[in-house]
């Protein structure tokens, strides 16, 4: 039942080839966290222990202390319940001391403690990361230009929207904005705790600069966006903070459930003192705040907000803002995910997978000549040609034809009109690589035929969603012959079909947009693995389908960063701006990837459904609880009345007040044991719903049905040599 | 607020036309209808299934008599006096119960330990108007003592009047008394005779 | 052949006939509340009545017809009873006004508790004209409710529940006066009486007197087992010969009482177009009425084999099993009607039927209030296994959220509010432990029992409690008003609240409602929930009874 001591790295269980895994960053930041200097660090958080945990219990309990105060309970009903009866129980233990009273008084003031506690430990980690963000906000002044072009030196506080200011190299940006004119590199380290620099330009969509930055070099204009005070870092201190942290929907609607079940354990236990005056043995008001404490759910009444509020703090874990619980809520919710196609599913650039000779020509001479046709060509797909055109080749005819160029042969560029490049060599002979059609003119009007052969193998490339390029020689005198075809697709990235598979698992669809044609996306969709395609997709596609989607009652999610994905990102119920996108982006989204990785997407859903299992688990836990409590309790009250009832005595505590006792402290001492579980959250598996249902209704009903009588068991061992 | 109670008021108005429609309906045609079929097929149950002896009405089948005398079998104990215009069980249980049926147990001179289950406990309805093959059995020797007649005789009228469980397996098997009694009159009249 | 085997054989043709049963007429009852055409009888009541039956009622009108259509029944019994006595065959029947309010009540909200006895406290006018009427509205009411519901999750994005006239008559019309008619033709020729002879006296062969009573009981007796009623024309209930002759009409009586609240999740299978909800709702409830009747079957058939053997309380032509089997069918439908005496029975036999009310009638409950108690307890379900899946709980697509589980806590908490709060009350005060027949554990279980029976609306008693006094009379009517139309009012927003959302589609991710481990957990939350708000008062009661 316990939560092993050991944090695994992430929620979802990722191919460890990926390099998107969000595990083997986080262990990357890590290590320059312990160089010091990294904003986002805080020391031993990815690996909890129980000596941490115990460190970070002992720091917090002055915390846990202050919280005792009434005002500050009333916001958990439930433990709100336990303080009342706390003060009762010291009332009577004051009036009428015994050890029994007193014992019992102590540990329903630490239940109401460990309640604090857990919340202080959550709410800690937040703390101590929002002070290293406030220290990096040290700047005091900016230049600000007036409208004549001079410059006055403002307190940074004073800036407005519309404010045009001048940062230097070595200067903190005072505030968010545009970059108006010029370009500069810029470390952004203090909010994405990312070294490298990364490069702001005026337009585009790199035009976006966060206060609190520093320019390192250049200088650039940039004209304010946020009011003093709004900028993105002070939310985001709000947000890590959880200073401006409300209740989720889900866990007003569980708070509810909760108090009602409070309430309805309220009326049992106070119905029972009549009965029991009817009986003939009246109860004690500390037994029955006892008994009513151990049934009302202490335990998610003391862990709810923890759960809360850590589960935010995994989301800054792998470096996403979420604007509101609400969002991490829905994410667990998310039924459609919308994802570009370039740079999340594909690496973005067609390479080149393949080389086809024409019939009847050997693999030899249609290498060579794709190797030398395409030496000049410095696109990203020329390159991918050379590169697997040299593995055919052996070395000797590598550098052979690596000589060309100083042996005095001529490169023909590839230009957009010709869509061809090549090469001529000193003795007549001309390679050209290009597209199929281009390639095909050139050979029929320099009077030689395209071979039926090859155009079959075009077809069938530009089929499967590839592009063909063909390549071509002219020998001197000869008519030109096509040598055969070079086959350019878009590569998946590895990994990904699987992780479509999983997010199928967890019942979300994938829709991959793309701006190309249906039959390569068509293709691409196929070989990823997602569910559906949107091809030439507009931004006005794009919104068309969340609201679609949206219509038919499904939550859709996506990321984006352009200035046109911001209305897109505002309709959809989980939008994710990367860091490095426009202002207007990251302003329309609910949720800031600070790593401006697209597959985070994945882990947020986890996340969120990991917020709401870590609830609903506990929730059943704490209930499932009350029977062992009821089987040590109720015979402990009456079994001097009616001695048969110790047949309910079921695991034989030792003496009616021992068992009280070791109910108490069970209920308090479970807290305590949950706090890691609560922080960490139960482990999501993307499973089958049922089968998920079942293994999460194993391991926390029944084990909670379990786990306390032989918790209970355990304690009154000890408890039954103490003097009650 | 104001317009829930005049759309109460309203609802109203329509409730109690309706609850006097479905009265006319419901509450008059309804039972008539019934009625009307059980005068039509179902006379003699309808009107409870009565039994007469030389053309006065003795009682009904369905519903237990208090039984005097020796000389007649004699139905469970019940807790209105087989009255017939009250109804109801002791409600009795635990030390109360047993208390009572040792009570019952005296008063009619049995055995607690060895009597049959129906013969000391009262029935639900107090108009009980069977009792268990058991204890029609136990009663045999009193009555043919009583009347003077063999228990041979007797015993195999009771056997007679053996009613097996319903359609093989529904209910208990069970002596209806009135019926039992009715047989054991016809027959002392005959060995009188 | 055995006790048990015959015990067994007659539960076997029981839940034959009842799934035989059950398709068809779940079937029938949601083509009746789907139907677009009014059968012409139809028309003509609701032209006297003076409604439009194509205008739809939003959750508050419905809700307001609803009380209002029940008040007006409670005033219009109230002053039936009270001037009964100036009322054709009035035959010297006579109730208290505290007793005329608790009946009123009583009848109205489908408890049919009853403080008087039958044949003394109403006279056959009053009992065919008020109490039989009555006895057919009551359920209809329940049946409207259920539907409005049922509606609230079928439809997508709209406001309006239908419209609750509408759902009274055709509810009564097209199901529940046609089915009592063949059951009161069915009882009839099995020894019910259905006649107006006045009670006659006659002398017996052992020169005794008794009085043979006459009535109209046939029509009565179907329509109160039917529509979950149980209002005794006699003291003795169902236990009395003239209403309950045989182990046939007795089998005929279980089956009526349990036919239309088993028969109406496939009513909502259908209606939500999905009909595997409809197996997990009947499976859920077949679930607990099997491990209630197993329960106070073993409890009675072990009583049975000590020294006082289990008949106090029970009539020889039915025997322990169709005992226990109609104790557990009753208190688990709201009925009430009773073949033998609770009170009498075992402690843990007592204390089951007891239990069986406790779990919130849902098992298979009473009409309509079976059907939209157990889908407040789906709601429950819902939503601790949606978060248990990881997505926001939703049924059917409906997502459960604030408001709903607002509702559907609140209507889990009126129940055990009432029972707990006026059986601890009552347990102490004077007014109510003198009218006490038992004394110890066993009393405490008196007092709970009948202030569980009235806020389950069931009727049911340890018939040893005197319940005919002011105090008693009004706080138990109390218990019956509020646990009958707080749930309802609730119920009906919860409608509201779930018609105006839109059904999200059900993709991989959606935990399945129609899964065994969902019906697992959904028979765990009620056992739970029930059992651990109950649990304290159980042990000093009857679990303090049974192991002393």
């Amino acid at each position: 039942m316990t939560p092993s001591s050991t944090t695994t790295s992430s929620p979802t269980a990722s191919n460890p080839a990926d390099p998107m895994q969000p595990g083997a960053r986080r262990q990357k930041r890590h290590g320059r966290g312990n160089d010091g200097g990294d904003a986002l660090i805080r020391p031993g958080h990815t690996s909890t222990s129980y000596t941490q945990l115990a460190r970070q219990l002992v720091t917090t309990l002055p915390q846990a202390v202050a919280k005792l105060d009434p005002r500050h309970v009333w916001h958990s009903p439930v433990m709100f319940v336990v303080w009342v009866g706390s003060v009762v129980t010291t009332v009577q233990a004051v009036a009428d001391p015994s050890w029994f009273a007193w014992t019992l008084s102590i540990w329903l003031w630490a239940t109401v403690l460990f309640a604090n506690m857990a919340e202080a430990v959550a709410e800690g980690r937040g703390k101590a990361q929002a002070a290293t963000l406030r220290a990096s906000r040290r700047t005091t002044t900016a230049e600000r230009r007036l409208p004549d072009g001079s410059l006055e030196t403002v307190a940074a506080s004073d800036l407005t929207i519309g404010d045009v200011v001048v940062v230097r190299p070595n200067e903190v940006i005072p505030g968010d904005g545009d970059v108006i004119e010029g370009m500069a590199t810029v470390d952004e380290s203090a909010i994405t705790g990312e070294s490298a620099p990364v490069i702001r330009e005026s337009g585009g969509d790199r035009s976006a600069v966060t206060g609190g930055t520093t320019v390192l070099s250049d200088g650039i204009t940039v004209r304010i966006t946020t009011r003093p005070g709004e900028t993105f870092i002070d939310r985001m201190i709000a947000l890590v903070e959880g200073a401006s942290r409300q209740k989720t929907p889900n866990e007003i609607a569980l708070t509810i459930l909760l108090t009602v079940l409070t309430i309805i354990f309220l009326l049992a236990v106070m119905a029972m003192q009549p009965m029991a005056v009817y009986s003939g043995q009246a109860q004690s008001p500390v037994v029955l705040v006892a008994l009513l404490v151990c049934l009302i759910p202490t335990t998610i009444g003391a862990l709810l907000s923890a759960i809360g509020i850590a589960g935010m703090d995994r989301l800054v874990q792998h470096n996403v803002l979420a604007m509101s619980g609400r969002a991490v809520e829905a994410a667990g919710d998310v039924s459609t995910l919308l994802l570009d196609k370039t740079g999340t599913i594909t690496y973005g650039n067609r390479r080149a997978t393949q080389l086809l000779a024409a019939p009847g020509l050997g693999n030899e001479e249609v290498t060579r000549a794709a190797y030398v046709s395409s030496l000049a060509d410095e696109t990203p797909e020329g390159r991918s040609i050379v590169e697997l055109a040299a593995a055919a080749l052996d070395s000797p005819t590598r550098e052979a034809l690596d000589r060309l160029p100083r042996d005095g042969a001529t490169f023909v560029e590839f230009t957009a009109a010709t869509r061809m490049s090549g090469a001529d060599l000193p003795d007549g002979t001309a390679y050209r690589k290009g597209a199929a059609d281009s390639v095909a003119r050139w050979v029929t009007s320099h009077g030689g035929e395209m071979p039926s052969g090859v155009v079959t193998e075009v077809d069938g490339i530009a089929s499967s969603g590839g592009t063909p390029l063909a390549v071509a020689v002219q020998e001197p005198g000869r008519a030109p012959r096509v040598l055969g075809v070079i086959h350019l697709k878009d590569v998946v990235k590895p990994g990904m079909k699987e992780r479509f598979a999983q997010l199928r698992a967890m019942g979300i669809r994938t829709v991959m947009i793309t701006g190309d044609n249906p039959l390569t996306a068509k293709s691409i969709a196929a070989e990823a693995g997602v569910d559906d395609f949107l091809a030439e997709a507009t931004p006005e596609d794009k919104m068309a389908l969340i609201k679609q989607e949206q219509l038919g009652g499904r939550l859709v999610a996506m990321t984006g960063d352009g200035t046109n994905d911001a209305p897109a990102l505002a309709q959809s119920d989980v939008g994710v701006a990367m860091n490095t996108g426009t202002m207007a982006a990251k302003e329309a989204a609910n949720m800031v990837d600070l790593d401006s990785d697209p597959t985070k997407l994945i882990d947020i859903v986890s996340i969120g459904k990991q917020l709401l299992i870590t609830r609903g688990a506990l929730t059943t836990f704490s209930i499932a609880n009350d029977i062992a409590k009821y089987f040590a309790i109720i015979p402990a009250m009456f079994v001097i009345l009616f001695p048969g009832l110790d047949a309910l005595n079921i695991i034989g505590l030792a003496s009616p007040k021992s068992a009280i006792v070791s109910a108490v402290i069970f209920n308090a001492l479970i807290i305590i044991a949950l706090i890691p579980l609560s922080l960490k959250g139960v482990r999501y598996r993307a499973a089958g719903s049922t089968a998920l249902l079942r293994r999460n209704l194993l391991v926390y009903g029944l084990g909670g049905i379990v786990a306390p009588f032989i918790g209970i068991k355990l304690i009154d061992l000890v408890v039954s040599h103490l003097p009650l | 607020m104001t317009s829930t109670l005049s759309s109460f008021v309203k609802q109203s108005w329509a409730g109690l036309r309706a609850m006097l429609v479905l009265t006319v309906l419901l509450g008059v045609l309804y039972p008539a209808v019934v009625w009307g079929v059980g005068q039509a097929v179902a006379r003699d149950q309808a009107a409870g299934s009565l039994v007469s002896v030389d053309g006065s009405v003795v009682g009904s089948y369905l519903v237990g008599q208090q039984w005097t005398g020796a000389q007649w079998f004699w139905g469970r104990p019940s807790a209105s006096g087989y009255a017939g215009d009250t109804s109801g069980g002791s409600n009795l249980s635990g030390t109360a119960l047993t208390d009572e049926v040792a009570r019952r147990a005296s008063t009619a001179r049995l055995d607690p330990a060895t009597a049959p289950a129906d013969a000391l406990t009262a029935s639900g309805s107090g108009l009980d108007p069977h009792v268990s093959q058991a204890y029609a059995v136990s009663q045999v020797p009193r009555v043919a003592a009583a009347r003077g007649l063999a228990e041979s005789q007797v015993a195999a009228l009771v056997d007679a009047h053996v009613q097996g469980r319903v359609a093989g397996f529904l209910g208990q098997p069970r002596v209806n008394v009135l019926e039992l009694n009715l047989a054991l009159a016809a027959l002392s009249g005959r060995s009188a005779g | 052949m055995s006790d048990t085997v015959s015990g067994l054989l007659t539960i076997a043709v029981l839940v034959a006939a009842l799934a035989a049963v059950h398709v068809p007429l779940g079937s029938w009852m949601a083509k009746v509340f789907t139907d677009t055409r009014h059968w012409r009888v139809e028309r003509l009541v609701y032209r006297l009545v003076r409604v439009d039956p194509a205008s739809e009622q939003r959750w508050v009108t419905y809700a307001v017809a609803v009380l209002a259509f029940s008040v007006v029944g409670i005033v219009l019994l109230f002053l039936l009873i009270v001037f009964q006595s100036v009322l054709p065959l009035a035959r010297g029947a006579s109730m208290n006004v505290d007793t005329a309010v608790n009946t009123a009540v009583s009848f109205v909200t489908n408890t049919n508790w009853q403080s008087y006895a039958g044949e003394a406290g109403t006279s056959p006018f009053v009992q065919t004209v008020g109490l039989t009427v009555q006895n057919f509205v009551s359920p209809a009411v329940g049946l409207a409710v259920a539907i409005a519901l049922v509606r609230g999750l079928a439809r997508s994005s709209g406001t309006d529940l239908g419209n609750f006239w509408v759902d009274l008559v055709r509810g009564l019309f097209r199901v529940i006066v046609p089915l009592a008619l063949v059951g009161a033709v069915v009882l009839l020729l099995g020894g019910v009486i259905q006649n107006l002879t006045a009670p006659t006296t006659v002398t017996t062969l052992s020169g005794g007197h008794q009085v043979l009573q006459g009535g109209l009981v046939a029509s009565q007796e179907a329509i109160k087992e039917l529509g979950t009623n149980g209002g005794g024309y006699f003291n003795a209930n169902s236990a009395h010969p003239f209403e309950n002759p045989n182990a046939v009409t007795n089998l005929v009586e279980v089956f009526l009482l349990l036919v239309i609240p088993f028969s109406l999740p496939r009513t909502y299978g259908v209606m939500v177009g999905d009909r595997r909800q409809g197996w997990t709702v009947l499976g859920f409830m077949a679930s607990l009425w099997a491990l209630m009747l197993t329960a106070v079957t073993w409890s009675e058939v072990h009583a049975a084999a000590g020294p006082l053997g289990a008949l106090e309380g029970k009539e020889v032509r039915f025997g322990v099993w169709p005992s226990a089997l109609f104790a557990t069918s009753t208190t688990a439908t709201s009925t009430g009607a009773v073949n033998s005496m609770h009170e009498s029975f075992s402690a843990l036999g007592g204390g089951g039927a007891l239990f069986s009310m406790m779990l919130g009638e849902l098992s298979p409950g009473g009409v309509g209030t079976g059907l939209y108690s157990a889908l407040v307890v789906a709601i429950l379900t819902v939503f601790i296994a949606g978060l248990m899946v990881g997505r926001t709980p939703e049924l059917l697509g409906k997502q459960i959220g604030r408001r709903e589980i607002t509702l559907t806590a609140l209507t889990v908490l009126v129940m055990p509010l009432l029972v707990l709060v006026f059986t601890g009350i009552g347990i102490v005060a004077p007014l109510v432990t003198s009218q006490m027949l038992a004394t110890g554990p066993h009393g405490l279980t008196e007092v709970m029992y009948a202030y569980t029976s009235a806020a389950n609306n069931n009727g049911s008693a340890f018939a040893g409690f005197s319940a005919d006094t002011p105090y008693t009379n009004l706080t138990l009517a109390l218990c019956m008003f509020v646990g009958r139309f707080a749930p309802i009012v609730l119920v009906l927003a919860l409608a509201g609240s779930l018609v105006a959302q839109r059904r999200r589609p059900v993709t991989a991710g959606t935990l399945p409602t129609h899964s065994p481990t969902f019906v697992g957990l959904f028979v765990g939350v009620a056992v739970v929930v029930g059992g651990l708000t109950f649990f304290p008062a159980l042990a000093l009661g009857p679990l303090a009874e049974a192991l002393s």
